[in-house]
């Protein structure tokens, strides 16, 4: 039965097969166009856009007919003393975030994995990643209602101990600790997954053997579980170093006031007041510019780095 | 002692471990307590800073006051949809670009896949990124703010992980049944993937309702602003004054906390409806692009 029935199939099937394997590639090609036409256009057209930091830009001739200034608009910048404030509060900012930052995830990761209350942990982790989910300007509105000089609650608290109020808000020093604290706030809890994540490919024998051996909790923990996510956080430590330059604009716009602007102006805050408010398009991409290639440059040298140590790189 | 008896007895060790871990539960809970607080309070007990993590002198005159604009309202309602058009919009896409991505008979699916990757470390900058936007007579408009943004390298870069940890002999099942390639994606390959579309949406939802960088630089029609802008202009305009002005602020700009705080409120309730929701969702989904990203 199959032996007569195959020859009369057989031949405008295949054709017809083939036809559909071609029709079938050619789908995957046809969903593609769309978003590599998004990437083209919004993230490669203004790449080719920051070509005006070479022009002296007028709004009127557009990038194609604005005159070349060659690096003149980057001489004019780096002679501005503003530069050196912004790249250095820039780098300041995420040094220091880097350091009380980026160990809090960890040690709030070894905590969790030690819970051994099921529903705790769950209420735990629900609550610890709510504030990665809350916006920066509400985070300024709750940051402000905690701290601010009159009427915020840390103050209220300090003031009716007998204790004269602090200037958190005001005061550079004291700012610089509500930005950094502000930032372990909002990001320590939502960094544990991908340290849980990888704490949960340990092997379990080598636990079972420590209590074998009578090793304690903190033994454990020190000796098995940190060791057993350390390419983790070497990979996540290279991560965050190679985005030393790259600053958010949302965060240092939203806790900056004019009273610590010393330190709260940073590359992204004076992009946009001179680019946006006062209209020095040339200049501020400039510094746009100047910061995504020095940034680049971070994250392939860290990138270098971190295959150096034999781990998987970002690419 | 058996193994299920360690397990289950509480020790010492547990107590304090809980009480840390509980401590830094409380440090994210008071913000959200006080503030809770104050913008149900009344406003002589905010006056005289009474308030601090439950409320005083119970007063719902900031909701209705907040209740009753009509611009903080529509701010609302205006979002509400934005986040909505944009969430489709970025799923549809990425799922258009991350399905094909894990096909090894796509040619150049390396140098797409590198063309992509390149965006998430080098940009034009703000400002080109403005001019663009300018120039295609997007300012102003509510498609400034959905196609910019509309895929996320990252979230794409996820996705297709998720993709190609399914096993590739389901698809193949279905080529045999002679189902092309968007009828697999839409009959197996999106079922099967649920957890990564709920995270991400999740992901792209709550970065378009959070995000407010755009909305500031791209519109200024105060009649288009979306909540977060809206609430820049109440809570974080009078901050600044505040901050700057004398000791002792005339008695209706502290009136204005309770406001404040009602409006801050009102711009997170919808985050706290729908978090707890998708929660459960998201941990399986960022550890397969976690791990394998």
């Amino acid at each position: 039965m199959d032996r007569s029935l195959a020859p009369s199939k057989s031949l405008p099937a295949i054709k017809r097969r083939q036809a559909k394997g071609i029709w079938k590639d050619y789908q995957l090609y046809m969903l593609l166009i769309l978003p590599i036409a998004y990437f083209i256009l919004f993230k490669y057209v203004p790449m080719y856009g920051a070509a005006i930091a070479f022009q002296d830009y007028s709004i009127f001739k557009g990038v194609t007919g604005s005159e070349w200034i060659g690096l003149e608009n980057f001489r004019e910048l780096f002679k501005m003393e503003q530069f050196y404030v912004v790249v250095r509060n820039t780098l300041m900012l995420n040094f220091l975030d880097l350091i009380v930052s980026f160990p809090a995830p960890i040690i709030l990761a070894l905590l969790l994995n030690e819970l051994r209350v099921a529903w705790f942990k769950k209420t735990a982790q629900t609550l610890l990643y709510l504030p990665h989910f809350i916006s920066w300007i509400i985070i300024g509105g709750l940051v402000y209602q905690m701290f601010a000089n009159n009427g915020g609650l840390v103050n209220n608290v300090v003031t009716s101990l007998g204790f004269d109020s602090i200037p958190f808000l005001t005061e550079k020093n004291h700012w610089l600790l509500v930005y950094l604290g502000t930032g372990i706030w909002q990001s320590a809890g939502w960094g544990t997954i991908i340290y849980l994540a990888a704490m949960t490919g340990i092997n379990k024998d080598l636990y079972e053997a420590a209590d074998v051996d009578g090793a304690g909790r903190l033994k454990k923990m020190w000796h098995i579980t940190l060791p057993g996510i350390r390419p983790t956080i070497i990979v996540m430590l290279i991560m965050q170093l190679g985005h030393i330059m790259t600053i958010g604009f949302e965060r240092p716009f939203v806790m900056g006031n004019t009273l610590v602007m010393d330190y709260a102006e940073v590359i992204s805050t004076f992009v946009y007041k001179a680019g946006l408010q006062s209209a020095q398009f040339s200049l501020a991409t400039a510094m746009g510019l100047f910061q995504a290639l020095v940034g680049l440059f971070f994250v392939v040298i860290s990138n270098t780095i971190a295959k150096r140590f034999g781990e998987q790189g970002i690419w | 002692m058996t193994k299920e008896a360690r397990l289950k007895r509480i020790r010492l060790s547990d107590i304090i471990i809980m009480l840390i871990v509980g401590t830094a539960m409380l440090i994210c809970l008071v913000p959200f307590m006080h503030i809770i607080a104050v913008s149900l309070s009344s406003k002589q007990e905010i006056i005289s800073d009474r308030v601090t993590i439950f409320p005083r002198g119970w007063d719902f005159e900031s909701y209705r006051i907040v209740f009753q604009d009509s611009r903080m309202l529509r701010s609302m309602g205006l979002t509400i949809v934005l986040t909505t058009v944009f969430t489709i919009v970025s799923m549809i896409m990425s799922i258009c670009a991350a399905y094909p991505l894990t096909k090894p008979q796509l040619k150049g699916r390396t140098f797409f896949m590198m063309i992509i990757v390149f965006t998430m470390f080098f940009s034009g900058g703000l400002i080109p990124e403005y001019l663009l936007v300018k120039q295609l007579g997007l300012l102003d408009s509510m498609l400034s703010l959905i196609l910019p943004g509309m895929i996320s390298a990252f979230n794409l870069i996820i996705l297709r992980s998720f993709f190609t940890s399914i096993p590739v002999s389901l698809e193949e099942s279905a080529y045999l049944d002679g189902s092309s390639h968007l009828g697999t994606l839409i009959r197996i390959v999106l079922p099967l993937s649920l957890p990564a579309l709920a995270t991400l949406s999740l992901f792209y939802a709550v970065s378009r309702w959070n995000g407010f960088m755009d909305a500031l630089f791209y519109i200024s029609n105060s009649e288009m602003y979306p909540i977060q802008l809206k609430l820049y202009q109440v809570v974080m305009n009078s901050m600044v004054t505040d901050l700057t002005a004398q000791e002792g602020a005339v008695a209706t700009e502290v009136v204005a906390e309770g406001l404040k705080a009602a409006s801050i409120m009102f711009a997170t309730v919808p985050i706290l409806i729908v978090y707890p929701w998708l929660q459960r969702y998201f941990v399986s989904g960022v550890m397969v692009g976690a791990v394998k990203g």
